[in-house]
């Protein structure tokens, strides 16, 4: 009896194990059966590199090159603003600050990650579009710009933590030995540790960035959602919005090229994630 | 490796069962709604629920009815999602909603659907309340949003650029203005909104900016331009002279038999105890 | 002592050091500002009408009972499902599990799944248990949905628990004749509940401050529907979704505000919680 009940609960565990396996085996297999069709009958050449997006004009053209222009110059934008910022405050946090004033700005740090996406968004429509629409003097304060601003903010808490936690597991011989040599401790954070530390900043970095890039609810409400090709002041739409802004009504041909570009999406993320990995593989094997 | 197999195949045995739970669960709901449907329907014992869904637009309109309604019968229970008269038609025609709004009407490809008009709402042209404009004609609203007019001083107001801000492409709203403003497929926003209320708020914080919105959603917090020196009321909606307004409808599925209780809601919106509910939310019950 | 230090060196070792200060500096002022700003324009605006009525187009109202009853029970029926699988994975991945190539693909499968943004989630799970198994939306879609998003933190955060049980634990029950099952479901676990609480509360942030996800599975309707069972199967907005819709919909921004600062005050308790749980674990150890 106690044979029975221990097989059973051994293979009850099995399938809460594999579920993680199976539920990315389905939404593997959704997206590419869902996504392929379009792909097809578009072309894959005038899908990727066609510059003009009608999905609903009388003769729909589906070019998603601004879609994916965007979501590339906006998370390039925000890690710009995002790594410096970031890094700083990791090296801040792990190198100068005394014990109290860590715990404070960790906790400011935990509470900016446990924000919701909508907050930021309603916060950005509310103080950031009108303040770049006074500041740089246009008609329509929506746009690039907008959207990099948020999504800046948005990914510095995982930079910041990963980045501590890197630059913490500096082995302190290295740094040590740096100032047996005279250096100063500026210069051993520069030189030393975070050379050191570099490939758990890589992989907070890559973090950010596949936050980046899937964001869709902050960056709706401060993007403008024009199909037009990336400018830091006109309004713009990323491959993320492009899909939550068209999904509830799309049919036909237009449904289908809207799962095309969740398709394009998955497959940028999946080499992120692929990236991320290898980085900690060869991070492990040092 | 022979475990695992075996094991993912219990997993997939237990999510096929899932699936017929799923199934069984929506049948069920709509067996008690069905139930209700033998004999002669009494409206005191009405329950059920219905779906509804599509138009921003109809918001005020959609909301107050169901407000009203369900205070008739506690035992309904009406939810609307506001997605966009494009969705309502596809929820309608796809099942998942028992009740589509839209804000236009079909179109020819909207096949094996049935069109219940329940309102006349006119399209409101709103600027920002700092815009010195106050009357447009149809071909200079044409002008503004073609981008061939570029700067408010050619209207009559300030030097000013012009922002045009707009609904996604399967808005009954935008499809009703563009329609007949006459630049269908021609327009070029500057910024592209999923709902009417977006839209007045976009147009609330810029001054430069130019939209379209239910007539049932606006107020103060902008100014309601004359077109081709029409107001757009309730009263010139309904005798005609404002020319941009499209019909609310509700859609169904011709396939679908409705439940009692979507039944007795149409019904309702189309009786005379509506009227003035649809009145105080801003657009005109069609007769 | 320094003239060893070049002026240059020095002066370069300033400019760094400013720029780091410069830095923190800013994250830590803006997330003050953020949060500040956020409870100066709602906390005004939450009225007791707001909590407990539900929007009304005839009397002109709002009200948010309804959005926090259904993020009530989303949270309840992700847990009920999520917390079972998650922590009965991790069990299989610490206890059970001897193919070390099978841990590894489990575990990238987990990764993975985090990195997954929301809005695919809402896509799959609309494709899925919304038109596949006809659930059409509802909170039952969305939980599950949410299941699948929420499981690798609760995988994670269990293994770490299970980690920190002392390996002596095992081989006393072992020793004594206990079988695996049995020191698992009597040592084990109830040594490992802190971490396992601490994984829920974050998994509770997360469900929390989703929306792209809940849009297009459970909906955005308002409704008043205080039955779980029939709750289950009706549209229904969080809290989340519901500041989305109040302000891109409708431009209520104060109601917008109101509801951001519920949300905050929640993430500010998730954290705190979280926090505790922390510390008592370290105490034990």
């Amino acid at each position: 009896m106690k044979n029975a009940v221990e097989k059973f609960m051994n293979g009850l565990f099995f399938i809460c194990g594999i579920v993680t396996i199976i539920a990315v085996l389905t939404i593997s297999i959704y997206m590419i059966i869902s996504g392929i069709p379009a792909i097809k009958e578009i072309g894959v050449w005038e899908f990727i590199t066609g510059q003009v997006w009608k999905s609903t004009a009388a003769e729909p053209q589906f070019g998603i090159l601004p879609f994916i222009l965007t979501s590339v110059y906006g998370t390039l934008g925000a890690v710009l603003i995002g790594v410096p910022v970031g890094l700083m405050t990791a090296v801040f946090l792990s190198k100068l600050s005394g014990p109290k004033l860590s715990a404070a700005v960790n906790t400011a740090v935990e509470l900016l990650a446990g924000i919701p996406s909508v907050v930021y968004g309603l916060i950005g429509m509310i103080i950031l579009v009108p303040a770049i629409m006074k500041t740089f003097g246009l008609k329509n304060g929506t746009g690039l710009l907008a959207a990099i601003i948020v999504l800046s903010i948005m990914i510095l808490p995982s930079i910041i933590s990963v980045s501590r936690m890197a630059l913490n597991s500096v082995p302190p011989e290295y740094e040590e030995a740096s100032y047996a040599l005279g250096a100063t401790k500026i210069e051993t954070i520069f030189k030393v540790s975070i050379p050191a530390a570099k490939s758990g900043i890589a992989a907070g970095i890559v973090l950010g960035i596949g936050r980046a890039i899937g964001e869709a609810m902050a960056v709706m409400m401060v993007a403008g959602n024009v199909a037009n090709m990336p400018s830091l002041f006109k309004s713009v739409t990323f491959l993320t919005t492009a899909i939550s802004k068209e999904m509830s009504y799309a049919a036909g041909l237009q449904r289908q090229a809207l799962y095309s570009i969740a398709l394009i999406l998955f497959f940028f993320i999946m080499l992120i994630n692929i990236i991320l990995n290898v980085i900690l593989k060869r991070r492990s094997g040092q | 490796m022979k475990k695992a197999i075996s094991f993912i195949t219990i997993a997939v045995i237990i999510f096929a069962s899932l699936a017929g739970c799923g199934s069984s669960a929506n049948a069920g709901t709509s067996t008690e709604s069905a139930g209700t449907s033998a004999g002669t329907p009494n409206p005191a014992a009405l329950s059920g629920s219905i779906s509804t869904n599509g138009s921003t637009s109809m918001e005020k309109v959609i909301a107050s009815l169901i407000e009203a309604f369900t205070a008739e019968n506690p035992g309904v229970t009406i939810t609307y999602d506001a997605t966009g008269s494009g969705s309502g038609i596809t929820a309608a025609s796809e099942g998942s909603a028992d009740i589509g709004l839209s804000s236009r009407t079909l179109k020819d490809s909207e096949t094996g659907l049935d069109a219940t008009v329940i309102a006349l709402d006119g399209i409101a042209v709103i600027v920002n309340n700092a815009n010195a404009v106050d009357d447009l004609t149809v071909e200079q609203i044409a002008g503004l949003f073609t981008g061939e007019i570029t700067s408010w001083s050619e209207v009559g107001g300030a030097a000013t650029p012009v922002a045009l801000i707009g609904r996604e492409a399967g808005s009954g709203t935008r499809d009703g203005f563009e329609s007949i403003i006459g630049v269908a497929d021609a327009c070029i926003y500057d910024q592209e909104l999923t709902s009417t209320g977006a839209v007045i708020t976009a147009v609330t914080s810029n001054e430069y900016a130019i939209g379209y919105a239910s007539l049932s959603a606006v107020s103060d917090k902008t100014k309601t331009l004359t077109v081709n020196g029409v107001m757009c009321t309730e009263d010139t909606v309904l005798n005609g002279t404002y020319a941009i307004q499209r019909p609310f409808i509700m859609v169904t599925n011709s396939g679908k038999e409705p439940s009692d209780a979507v039944k007795a809601f149409m019904e309702y919106a189309l009786s005379s105890a509506a009227t003035e509910i649809i009145a105080n939310a801003g657009a005109v019950q069609a007769r | 002592m320094n003239n060893r230090i070049s002026a240059k060196r020095r002066a370069h070792s300033a400019i760094l050091k400013g720029l780091i200060f410069l830095c923190s500096g800013i994250t830590v002022v803006l997330l003050i500002s953020l949060i500040s700003y956020i409870f100066y324009r709602g906390l005004g605006n939450i009225t007791w009408e707001l909590l407990t009525t539900s929007r009304s187009a005839l009397k002109n109202t709002i009200g948010i009972l309804p959005n926090i009853i259904f993020t009530f029970y989303i949270i309840l029926t992700t847990l009920v499902i999520v917390l079972p699988v998650g922590i009965g994975a991790a069990i299989y991945l610490n206890e059970y599990a001897e193919n070390k190539r099978l841990v590894n693909i489990i575990e990238f499968a987990a990764e993975t799944l985090t990195g997954i943004p929301s809005i695919i989630y809402g896509l799959v799970g609309y494709l899925f248990f919304c038109q596949r198994l006809k659930m059409g939306s509802s909170i039952l879609a969305g939980s599950l949905t949410l299941v699948i998003m929420v499981l690798p933190t609760i995988v994670r955060t269990t293994q770490e628990a299970l980690k920190t049980v002392p390996y002596s634990y095992r081989e006393g029950a072992v020793g004594l004749g206990a079988t695996k099952w049995y020191m698992i479901h009597t040592i084990i676990l109830p040594s490992s509940l802190d971490g396992i609480v601490s994984g829920a509360i974050l998994a509770i942030g997360r469900i929390v401050g989703e929306s792209a996800a809940l849009i297009f599975t459970a909906g955005t309707a308002y409704t008043l529907v205080t039955n779980y069972l029939d709750a289950l199967g009706t549209s229904g907005g969080t809290l989340s979704v519901a500041l989305y819709v109040y302000v891109s919909e409708h431009g209520e921004f104060n109601t917008g505000f109101a509801i951001a600062a519920i949300l905050m005050m929640i993430v500010l308790f998730i954290n705190y919680s979280t926090k505790l749980i922390n510390k008592r674990l370290k105490k034990d150890r």
